[in-house]
Order: C-alpha cells, then sequence, then structure tokens
C-alpha cells in the first residue's frame, strides 16, 4: 500500500463509519415515530394528551 | 430559555426539534470546510502527506473521551437526582461514543502501518483507548441484558463511573510511561507545539465534528424519548385489551 492508500483508507473507514451511524439513528427515530403515530391512530394516547369530555 | 426549562422530555422535544435542523446544518458545512483546509494544509516534513489522517484521527481521539465524560455527568445525574432525561442522555450517547472510538483507532492503526511500521502496539496510549472502547461495548451491553430499564440505567450509571479512572489514563499515559504514541502536541500546559497552518485546519475538524457528535446525540435522545413512549403506550393499550 502508499501512503495514498492508507489516507484514503482512513478517510474511507470514517466516512462509511459516520454515515453508517447517521442511517441506523434516523432509521430508528423514524421507526419510533410512526410506532407512536400508529398507537395514536388506535386510540392510546398518552395520560396528558387525553382530551377531557 | 434556562438549561433547566429542557430538562423535561416534553421540553427538550419541543426545543430540540427546533434546533436539530440548525445543529445539523453547521456540522456537515464545519466538517466540509475542515476537509477542504485537511487537504489544502502543506505536507508535514517527517509525516509527509500521511499527516492528514490525523486532521480525522486526533478529533475522533477528543470525541472518543469527551463522549465518555459526557456519559459520567449523564451518570451522576441518573444516581444522585435520578432525573430521566440524565438516563435518556446515557444511553443515546453510548452507541456514538463507541463509534467514534472505534473509527479513532481505526483511522489510527492506519496511520501507524506507515509512520511506525506496525498496525498495532500494546502501549499504554492504544491500549487504554482499546479499554476505553470495551467500557462503551460493556455499557451498551449491560443495558441490553437488564430487563427493569430503571435497574439497567442504575448498573450501568455505575460501571461509568468506575470506568471514569480510564479516562487520564487515556490523557497522561504518554507521559506516565514509555510509548511509541507521541505526547500530546495540542492540549498542552506549554500551548500547541503544531504549525497554525496544520493547527487551524485540525481545529476546524474538530469543531465541526463535535457538532455532528452533538447533533447525532441529539437525534439518539429524542429517538430514545419516543422509544419509551411507546413501550408506555403499548403496555397501557395491552392492559386494556386483556
Amino acid at each position: 500500500m502508499t501512503h495514498s492508500a492508507f489516507i484514503l483508507a482512513a478517510y474511507g473507514v470514517a466516512f462509511a463509519g459516520l454515515l453508517t451511524l447517521t442511517l441506523v439513528l434516523i432509521l430508528d427515530n423514524r421507526a419510533q415515530r410512526r410506532a407512536l403515530a400508529d398507537l395514536e391512530a388506535r386510540g392510546v394516547r398518552r395520560r396528558s394528551e387525553r382530551r377531557t369530555p | 430559555m434556562a438549561l433547566i426549562d429542557i430538562a423535561n422530555p416534553t421540553r427538550f422535544l419541543a426545543w430540540s426539534g427546533r434546533v436539530l435542523p440548525w445543529l445539523s446544518v453547521a456540522a456537515v458545512a464545519v466538517l466540509a470546510a475542515g476537509i477542504a483546509l485537511a487537504f489544502t494544509a502543506p505536507a508535514d516534513y517527517q509525516q509527509g502527506e500521511t499527516v492528514r489522517i490525523m486532521y480525522i484521527h486526533v478529533p475522533f481521539a477528543w470525541l472518543a473521551m469527551f463522549g465518555y465524560s459526557m456519559m459520567a455527568a449523564s451518570a451522576l445525574g441518573i444516581l444522585v437526582w435520578r432525573h430521566p432525561l440524565a438516563d435518556v442522555a446515557h444511553k443515546a450517547a453510548a452507541p456514538i461514543g463507541a463509534t467514534f472510538t472505534f473509527l479513532c483507532l481505526v483511522t489510527g492503526a492506519l496511520w501507524g502501518r506507515p509512520m511506525w511500521g506496525t498496525y498495532w502496539v500494546w502501549d499504554a496510549r492504544l491500549t487504554s483507548v482499546l479499554v476505553l472502547l470495551l467500557l462503551y461495548l460493556g455499557l451498551m451491553a449491560l443495558r441490553a441484558a437488564v430487563d427493569d430499564p430503571g435497574r439497567a440505567g442504575r448498573a450501568a450509571a455505575v460501571l461509568t463511573l468506575v470506568g471514569v479512572i480510564n479516562l487520564p489514563i487515556v490523557k497522561f499515559s504518554v507521559d506516565w510511561w514509555n510509548t511509541l504514541h507521541q505526547p500530546a502536541s495540542v492540549l498542552r500546559m506549554d500551548g500547541p507545539t503544531i504549525a497554525p497552518a496544520m493547527l487551524w485546519p485540525l481545529l476546524t475538524c474538530a469543531l465541526g465534528f463535535s457538532l455532528l457528535f452533538l447533533a447525532l446525540h441529539m437525534l439518539a435522545m429524542r429517538t430514545e424519548i419516543l422509544r419509551r413512549r411507546v413501550e408506555v403506550l403499548e403496555a397501557r393499550a395491552a392492559e386494556a385489551s386483556a
């Protein structure tokens, strides 16, 4: 490996690692928002969000 | 808005919802500028072009320690005040800190091979950073292994505070022992020893990665709050249908 290859490998691993982490966090956030919206659509709400009759 | 005003999950969600987009844009912009500066900075007289790995390796190392320090502060919040947002912050930081520590080790190895002639040596700095990664992974495993979230949080907080002893070992290992890893050249009592032409790109990259770390942590905290709400509502729905 040349020195350029080590530099490219370091930046490549860093980019791939941070991109993977970001995607995992975004997808997890979307999944939780979807699950919460499904529950609320079924009428299951937090006590603080329930409407008084 | 005072910090105490957002130390409540609902207020934190509202506040972070407004801040997160701006923080993300700032992180990407500063990182792009930092990487551009890193590739236009002069080559080092000894390391040559390989010095460009330092512009990402050093910020990863700083943020690996910053992430653990943040978890230690959150651990105090869990054990002393039993604050729910402290538990959320602690849990959300672990995978991000683990990723930054892993990238610190990998980029360090990729710098070490052409400079030292080896990817790895068991010197005090490298070994203590590996211990830091194992601490992060151990904390994630501990939370996953305990069913009761409250007990898991308190156990993880205790282990986090025990592991704080590793932070000064990481920082001062290069001074206390004879290591292959070079001593500190930026965070020194007598000031940085790096030429300004290399210091400014490094500090810009460090700021960009710090903003990215904070944005990812904020996103992970928001997700964790939502996950806990989903768990509560699912339990309530199960009770209602039983």
